[in-house]
């Protein structure tokens, strides 16, 4: 035996306890304790909880209490980032899987008014390993290509999981089958508004950002008007915009042939729109301002004209604070697009709307959920395209 | 007196007085409004909103910046550190959720009413006051910290007397961004039966009432702008107060 072997012995001791493991584990535990499904005989009435082995056919419950046992030991021990986001996504796969099993299992045959939701228990646990998974990824410190690939990945696994229909039997599934067609259609408008309102203001505010750097005066009057339209609530903007939308629809020749008038996507593409200019136009000034000014100097000095350094120097310097006003943007505007429901803008705030007069949360959360997750997903891609931009371009 | 003030001073008066007897301005949102429709609201009184309104978003941001700000000096202490990259990245994944979802999402555990609000209004208001807390916690100029250490300060009097005094400014702009958006969110806790100034919104969107939808966007729009004033005066103060006028400027 070698002494470096011989070290490694006596060196080697069990695992020390990880503090967020055990936070993440008790958040776990909870998650056992309480009701894993909630059953319903029917959409409106209260659930009746169902613990995992109730919920479960006896084989599937021993398996995920075996799994989650282990997965709260992983959480609570030190091991490598890699082996705790193994650890935490296999989990999460079983828990969406079993959630759908859960779904057969309970419902009864022929029995199309009873609904069957995942409950509190399972969206603790969701919580618990979604941590876990987040923390190691934080940990991991990836470069943005690979986070960009993991999020292709896990975009792909719900993709499989829906497609395969082992969800079907989940109360939010039982909504969207019975208005597929009509989720799709909103979908659109959701991404119409939200990147469409983006790539306006992206288009408008990067010139007006450019000219209010170069003229002062400008710029504080600008940005003061800008500020208050901001603190105008989402929706009295998209309520103001009706008035006038509409008078332009039935004064300007032509104006209602392209699609505008009082209510629906107009007024809500203009108040998105309204609400993007701010940080567009702001992030834009700030990056021209921290353009180094050895930079400027060096591109004088080669004779650029100010077109060209604008174009050469300071844009590109610029870039990667000017994307992280589109990312602030679209992301918020994700959000945002769900009040244009209230406007006849249409959208997924639409069945978030129609499911709280209803009183049925099966169907807020067939809007809320694609929200969600096209916000967090648009955060994920944004985030790591601003990182490659600021290293790349100064290396 | 500054041109600005003078107009802040205008707009408060006028909002004063709006609230108080807002018949005054009947004539003028009378314009807005079509075949009879009443020109000023008429389903409950304005000041009680208002009242009621800001009450709410004190009470969200009161308790979001106790929580926010006891979280970041935990995590910037040695016994936390391990939550620090976790909580930021929290931070940022929480910030994607949009309000009317977590709305809707609280009212099967808490009911339709202002509970829910609350609740979206903390959970919403909690992202800019823990960033910017850290932020200050994390930038302090090291001379400082270090020459606190020289002189023996245990670390309750390092936190109490030199880090959060410093950081106070911009612990202060987080709460400041906070509450501006948490007056604009609590418009949206009215689609879940909150008395806010939202109702008046939606009633106005609802009976398709222009007049009302401009006054209750207004009266959000002017709070909001004086709250967000009135605070960022207040941090100018500290700021010169505790010798930073520097990093105020920049």
């Amino acid at each position: 035996m070698s002494n470096s072997q011989a070290a490694a012995i006596s060196r080697f001791s069990w695992p020390r306890f990880d503090k967020l493991g055990v936070l993440i584990a008790a958040i776990a535990l909870g998650g056992v304790v309480l009701p894993f499904m909630l059953f319903r005989a029917n959409r409106i009435v209260l659930g009746e909880p169902r613990a995992i082995f109730s919920a479960l056919p006896v084989p599937e419950a021993g398996v995920l209490a075996l799994l989650l046992a282990a997965g709260m030991l992983i959480a609570l021990l030190r091991f490598k980032p890699a082996l705790k986001l193994a650890a935490s996504l296999t989990i999460l796969v079983a828990l969406f899987v079993l959630v759908g099993r859960s779904a057969y299992f309970l419902t009864p045959p022929d029995d199309n008014f009873a609904r069957v939701s995942p409950g509190a228990g399972f969206w603790l646990l969701v919580f618990a390993f979604a941590l876990l998974a987040a923390d190691a990824l934080t940990r991991l410190r990836l470069k943005p290509w690979p986070r960009i690939g993991i999020l292709a990945l896990v975009a792909l696994a719900i993709g499989v999981l829906l497609a395969s229909g082992s969800l079907n039997g989940v109360s939010t599934l039982k909504e969207y089958a019975t208005r597929a067609d009509r989720f799709w259609s909103e979908a659109q408008t959701h991404v119409l508004l939200a990147f469409g309102s983006v790539l306006i203001a992206t288009i408008v505010g990067v010139p007006v950002g450019i000219i209010s750097f170069r003229l002062p005066k400008l710029r504080a009057a600008l940005l003061n008007v800008l500020n208050i339209v901001q603190t105008i609530p989402s929706i009295a903007l998209f309520g103001l915009l009706i008035a006038p939308l509409a008078w332009i629809a039935a004064t300007v020749p032509g104006a209602a042939a392209i699609g505008i008038s009082g209510i629906g996507v107009a007024p809500a593409l203009v108040a998105l729109f309204a609400y993007s200019l701010l940080p567009v136009v702001s992030n834009t000034i700030v990056g021209l301002q921290s353009v180094p000014e050895t930079a400027n100097d060096a591109a004088k000095g080669m004779g650029m004209t100010g077109a060209q350094r604008m174009g050469w120097v300071e844009l590109p310097l610029a870039f990667p604070v000017i994307l992280t006003g589109i990312r602030i943007v679209l992301v918020q505007n994700i959000g945002l697009t769900t009040i244009a429901a209230l406007i006849g803008g249409g959208g997924f705030g639409v069945f978030i709307f129609q499911g709280i007069s209803q009183t049925a949360m099966d169907l807020v959360l067939l809007g809320a959920v694609p929200t969600v997750v096209l916000a967090f997903a648009a955060a994920v891609v944004l985030d790591a395209f601003v990182e490659m931009t600021s290293t790349g371009g100064q290396p | 007196m500054r041109p600005g003030i003078v107009v802040r001073i205008i707009a408060f008066a006028i909002l004063l007085a709006f609230l108080i007897v807002p018949d005054l301005f009947a004539p003028v949102f009378g314009l807005l409004t079509k075949n009879g429709q009443p020109a000023i609201y008429n389903q409950g009184s304005l000041l009680d909103l208002t009242f009621n309104h800001l009450a709410i978003v004190f009470a969200a941001t009161s308790a979001a910046t106790l929580i926010a700000v006891s979280l970041a000096i935990l995590v910037t202490r040695s016994f936390g550190v391990e939550f620090l990259p976790l909580s930021r990245s929290l931070a940022n994944i929480g910030q994607t959720f949009p309000p009317v979802a977590v709305l809707a999402l609280a009212v099967p555990v808490l009911g339709f009413g202002t509970a829910p609000t609350l609740v979206a209004l903390f959970l919403y208001g909690l992202l800019p006051i823990f960033e910017n807390t850290l932020t200050g916690l994390v930038n302090l100029p090291q001379s400082v910290t270090e020459a606190a250490k020289g002189v023996g300060m245990t670390w309750a009097q390092r936190l109490f007397k030199i880090e959060l005094p410093l950081a106070l400014p911009v612990i202060l702009a987080g709460i400041r961004l906070s509450t501006v958006i948490s007056l604009a969110t609590a418009t949206i806790g009215s689609t879940v039966a909150a008395r806010t100034l939202g109702e008046v919104i939606i009633a106005g969107l609802t009976s398709n009432n222009t007049a009302f939808v401009l006054q209750g966007g207004l009266i959000v729009g002017v709070l909001a702008v004086l709250i967000y004033d009135s605070l960022a005066a207040l941090e100018r103060w500290l700021m010169a107060r505790t010798g930073q006028a520097k990093r105020a400027a920049a």
